[in-house]
């Protein structure tokens, strides 16, 4: 059963590989003639100032605080889906129950105006 | 068979070796595909706006792909003075692994698989959506206001568009009642009208729309808006650090053009029951996505980013969730055919 997912492992090990393999031919290869100027980061047309790690918007973190409701609930329905045929109609009232509670939330950050960028 | 004569010189290290030549059976042609799309996108987005795309390296062009990582090779990699240098350069590597580490259960054919697991979806949700860590510590580690926010704005869009995705998938697996991807395949056989992209047909549209705004690309390409922040999350990387993101993205392509065939357009089965099935069809179906991948780049004007959220939150979320239910409730009923 687990040694099923052996080839899996295998291949995230070649994954990472070939992403490092190329960044370590392009370190040995490619020339390295830092200065303060190149070094410093990206700016449109003049000197860059102030730290890059400044305030951002809430709205990205309740996005992401968002996102983790969703995406249990996706955990959730994907055994459920599978095994839907099996549990019939008990099961189905079950999951519209759940589903239910999960709309009323979402109607609220809706009408709470946690959805809208302008 | 020679094969047998190598397992019994190799005893217990056969496995892990003849599993690595399988693995690069997969990666190497895949790299060479990625490489080709570029050329392709080039291409086809040239004619389509009545210009001839690249056509002077090599016959017809065809070697610029090989130029492009040539040069890119010989690219100084220049790491900021502000960056995380360890997070930085770990970035690009968490980009790449993932859209490669999926492909471990994509089925080719019906007995080509490398892993051909039961939760095997489960496994390329999971796997593809570690790809967002890459974006997210390249903008955080570049220590650029440009590359902070094109990160931020390029998360948010993910994970967002990973939602819609995720509740299309769960109408497939009602369908199909398995996470096995060989299953899922099998489960839609009989012909083009059996495929779940007709009983499916709105889940179907919202996972391949969904499926472009997960890989950031026009009309959702606001994290790498070249007149607004420039190029984004990656715009501080040169040289293959640069290379690895890219090269992740059109490998991201691939594979989403990939899944979305395996799951709503059947795979490696024929459209017509008397024709045979064979990895053809896949190869044919996917191409088919990328192209549209391309020509909605050479179509759509881009999005703003209010109208990309809307457009997840508002309209995807509601749609998926409504016809999930409608699904689940015509599975209850003598009609539940229609669905299998």
């Amino acid at each position: 059963m687990l040694e099923n997912y052996f080839p899996v492992l295998l291949f995230i090990l070649v994954g990472l590989a070939v992403g490092v393999l190329p960044m370590v031919m392009g370190w040995v290869l490619a020339p390295s003639r830092p200065d303060s100027e190149k070094l410093s980061p990206y700016e449109c047309g003049f000197e860059a100032f102030e730290d890059a790690r400044m305030k951002f918007d809430v709205r990205y973190y309740l996005v992401a605080i968002l996102f983790i409701l969703f995406d249990l609930e996706i955990a959730f329905l994907f055994p459920w889906a599978v095994v839907l045929e099996e549990i019939g109609t008990f099961g189905f009232v079950a999951m519209v129950l759940f589903l239910a509670i999960l709309v009323v939330g979402f109607v609220y950050e809706w009408m709470k105006g946690a959805l809208d960028w302008e | 068979m020679n094969l047998d004569y190598f397992a019994e010189l190799l005893g217990p290290a056969w496995l892990p070796v003849w599993t690595l030549a399988k693995i690069v059976a997969i990666v190497a042609p895949l790299l060479l595909g990625v490489a080709y799309l570029t050329y392709a996108e080039r291409r086809i987005i040239g004619y389509m706006q009545v210009r001839l795309g690249c056509n002077r390296v090599g016959p017809w062009g065809l070697l610029q792909p090989i130029a492009d990582g040539l040069k890119l090779m010989f690219k100084e990699i220049i790491i900021p003075s502000g960056a995380s240098k360890g997070l930085y350069l770990l970035a690009p590597v968490l980009a790449m692994a993932p859209a490669l580490a999926a492909w471990a259960v994509i089925p080719f054919t019906d007995t080509l698989v490398l892993a051909d697991v039961d939760a095997g979806l489960l496994l390329v949700m999971a796997i593809t959506s570690m790809g967002v860590y890459g974006v997210v510590l390249a903008g955080w580690a570049s220590n650029s206001k440009y590359a902070f926010l094109g990160s931020m704005r390029s998360a948010a869009q993910i994970v967002s568009y990973e939602i819609a995705m995720g509740f299309a998938l769960v109408g497939v697996l009602m369908s199909a009642q398995s996470l096995n991807l060989s299953d899922i395949v099998q489960a839609q056989s009989g012909g083009i009208h059996q495929w779940y992209w007709l009983p499916l047909f709105p889940l179907f549209l919202v996972y391949l729309i969904a499926g472009v705004a997960e890989l950031n690309r026009a009309p959702f390409d606001v994290a790498e808006g070249e007149s607004e922040i420039v190029a984004g999350f990656h715009v501080d990387y040169s040289g293959m650090a640069f290379a690895m993101f890219f090269l992740a993205e059109y490998a991201n392509m691939i594979l989403v053009a990939t899944l979305t065939s395996t799951m709503f357009l059947g795979g490696w089965l024929s459209p017509i029951p008397g024709l045979p099935d064979g990895f053809f069809w896949l190869a044919l179906k996917v191409s088919f996505i990328l192209f549209l991948f391309l020509w909605f780049r050479a179509t759509f004007p881009r999005y703003r980013y209010d109208q990309i959220m809307r457009l997840g939150w508002k309209v995807f979320i509601p749609v998926t969730l409504v016809w999930l239910l409608v699904v689940a409730a015509m599975l209850q009923t003598p009609w539940a055919y229609l669905f299998h």
